[in-house]
């Protein structure tokens, strides 16, 4: 186990500056998620911890020691790469041993540490296969032994699933929890799916354009995206982002949908007249019967039946969008006038100028994402 | 795999021997020649139907050519020795100095490399006529001409920006990553070199060194021009053939015939390691 830390990374190439003085703590033993789209400078960051890359400016402190101006093989860090990596003209059996010849380690010591990690990776049969032969799921765990097999007290895996099928990734998801808690190494885990995210890193940052937009656990992440664009990042179907100006009402600040008031609870003058985004998750809402309180009427234009669950296009009277999404097998109407039901506790407001989380506040927030 | 039809493959086969025929006839035909004396090679018609001789082969290992006006000495074989002991040399020396310039050039960007590297390239832009008068000069005050060591260096023109070029693409095409990944399990750059960098690059490595092989085989003017007859390849010793007394076809024939072997048996040999695509399934496939 062993912290890292960033302290203000510059990265530029040419006039592009793709880390913008970024800082950012790991705790020992903690599995971190950098997540991002594409382009947003995960992967450099990466490289830049494993030290094959060097920043502009910034310190890079591994286990409290200053590893900025040590080269990367003197940094003792075990890496798995996007497109694997692996050596074409070596076997499985020394790609893997790689990460031990380099120790001077005797030859029976390399083999047992090679053949354990390969057991444990189910890839013991085909040690002998160079890279050519092996299947990708194959080259993936070839990938991932030999950043495992030296026990680097620092991991860090540039995206290891993006280049396996659906179905070895699914598989992956569920091991690797299970596989890095035996390492008990601190690891940093980039990828660009939110699901992933969501399932591996005990906290998620978040990254674009070079900077570390918000940090924090999946629940905190999910449950109070710090800004439109996060928000949008995380869920499927894709958060609802409707263009709103918050009223003044009896009982506070309130926005109209369809012509009915949706309440924010909580909200008063401040935002009242101000340009903003609603933004309501599509499992947060529901369909309800028109009689009830606060029902908004839609009209149901199209419904998608995904495996566990199906997602519902609806269009408010003003023409807007809206999708909802439901458990499969639960009743729905299919087509045409429908009403849905909206609590307003759950919906995100957001400043549609910067982007930035108003509604909920950082203290409700907090409260949310421990409750969940 | 497709499915051909018999008369597709026919007419690919047809299609295929004359093409053969075609680029490979000079060679036969040379090949023919050098068994046979002036006479017939001479007679009108031309005709295949001969009886063979090694005379030809035979003047020139003994190195005594017999001509209507009596015997000549020739340095047929000596020549060939210079050739073989240049195109090696030059080719040892820009091997060892255009492997490490071109993976210096196609890993680390700095201040002018690129400059740097057209300059190299530059030397071939160059007429060698042209740069050969003021070289003479260089090279008595030097006294670097009529060396070999002279002369390898010269070679080097020919030999350094081909081999480096050649060598910086297959060198750029290996995945950085695969020298990442290497790095950060623990070995120095210079142990990436060798053990990634050099094996990865094998056949672009193996095909440059071909290449500048035989440019430095088939030179003829930098060596007419720096040296005389004992440091002489076989391009220039063949102009030994023509003689007072007329050309020696037959021992041209034979000339061309040992002169194009050692080429010939490098290419064949190297081949294998040319079509070789050792990077394949090294990334995602």
């Amino acid at each position: 186990m062993t912290t890292l830390q960033l302290k203000n990374i510059v990265k530029r190439y040419k006039s592009q500056t793709v880390l913008d003085d970024l800082s950012l703590d790991v705790a020992g033993g903690e599995r971190l998620v950098l997540f991002g789209p594409s382009g947003s400078g995960k992967t450099v960051l990466l490289r830049l911890i494993a030290g094959v890359i060097e920043p502009d400016a910034g310190r890079v402190l591994i286990g409290g020691e200053d590893m900025t101006d040590v080269d990367a093989e003197h940094r003792g860090i075990g890496m798995a790469f996007q497109n694997f990596a692996l050596f074409p003209h070596m076997s499985a059996f020394d790609n893997i041993a790689s990460a031990l010849t380099s120790r001077k380690s005797s030859k029976d010591t390399i083999a047992a540490g090679v053949h354990k990690v390969s057991k444990l990776l189910k890839i013991d049969h085909v040690l002998s296969h160079h890279p050519k032969a092996l299947s990708n799921g194959q080259k993936q765990r070839t990938a991932l032994a030999r950043a495992l097999v030296g026990s680097p007290p620092l991991l860090l895996l540039d995206d290891p699933l993006r280049n396996v099928d659906a179905k070895l990734r699914f598989e992956m998801r569920l091991e690797l929890p299970r596989l890095l808690a035996a390492q008990g190494a601190t690891v940093i885990y980039v990828t660009q799916d939110y699901k992933e995210a969501m399932a591996l890193g005990d906290r998620i940052a978040v990254m674009a354009h070079g900077r570390i937009r918000q940090i924090g656990t999946p629940a905190e992440i999910y449950n109070a995206p710090a800004d439109i664009e996060i928000a949008r990042l995380f869920g499927d179907p894709t958060i609802n982002l409707l263009e709103v100006v918050p009223q003044r009402g009896p009982d506070g600040a309130f926005v109209e949908l369809s012509d009915m008031r949706l309440r924010l609870p909580g909200f008063g003058a401040e935002i009242v007249g101000k340009q903003c985004v609603l933004g309501l998750r599509p499992e947060t809402i529901a369909f309800a019967e028109a009689a009830s309180q606060g029902a908004i009427p839609v009209t149901v234009e199209a419904e998608t039946p995904l495996n566990e669950k199906t997602v519902t296009l609806g269009l408010t009277a003003r023409g807007r969008e809206i999708l909802v999404s439901r458990p499969a097998g639960t009743p729905g109407p299919v087509a045409g006038p429908a009403h849905i039901a909206v609590d307003g506790r759950t919906a995100f407001l957001f400043d549609k100028a910067t982007g930035r989380r108003i509604l909920p506040s950082e203290l409700a927030s907090k409260r949310n994402g421990e409750a969940a | 795999m497709e499915t051909t039809s018999p008369v597709e493959r026919l007419l690919r086969g047809v299609a295929l021997t004359l093409v053969v025929v075609f680029f490979m006839f000079p060679i036969v035909w040379i090949f023919l020649m050098s068994f046979q004396t002036n006479e017939t090679i001479l007679r009108i018609p031309p005709s295949v139907v001969f009886s063979p001789t090694l005379e030809n082969y035979a003047a020139l290992i003994t190195g005594k050519l017999q001509t209507a006006s009596g015997t000549l000495d020739i340095a047929f074989m000596r020549n060939l020795g210079n050739s073989v002991l240049l195109s090696v040399a030059s080719v040892a020396v820009a091997l060892l100095l255009g492997v490490p310039a071109a993976y210096a050039f196609a890993r680390h960007k700095f201040k002018g490399s690129e400059d740097i590297a057209f300059t190299l390239l530059s030397f071939r832009f160059a007429p060698p006529l042209l740069v050969l008068l003021p070289l003479t000069q260089y090279f008595q005050w030097l006294g670097l001409s009529n060396t070999y060591f002279g002369l390898i260096w010269i070679y080097q023109l020919i030999c350094l920006p081909l081999i480096l070029w050649i060598v910086r693409g297959y060198f750029e095409d290996i995945s950085a990553d695969v020298e990442y990944a290497y790095r950060i399990a623990g070995h120095s750059w210079f142990s990436t070199f060798r053990k990634i960098a050099l094996p990865l690059a094998g056949p672009g490595i193996a095909a440059a060194g071909l290449l500048a092989f035989i440019f430095a085989w088939n030179n003829f003017v930098f060596a007419l021009v720096l040296a005389s007859a004992d440091k002489q390849p076989v391009t220039v010793g063949a102009l030994a053939f023509v003689t007072a007394s007329g050309i020696q076809y037959g021992q041209i024939a034979a000339a061309i015939v040992l002169s194009i072997t050692p080429t010939l048996a490098l290419a064949l040999y190297a081949q294998r390691y040319l079509v070789e695509g050792l990077s394949l399934g090294a990334v995602k496939g």
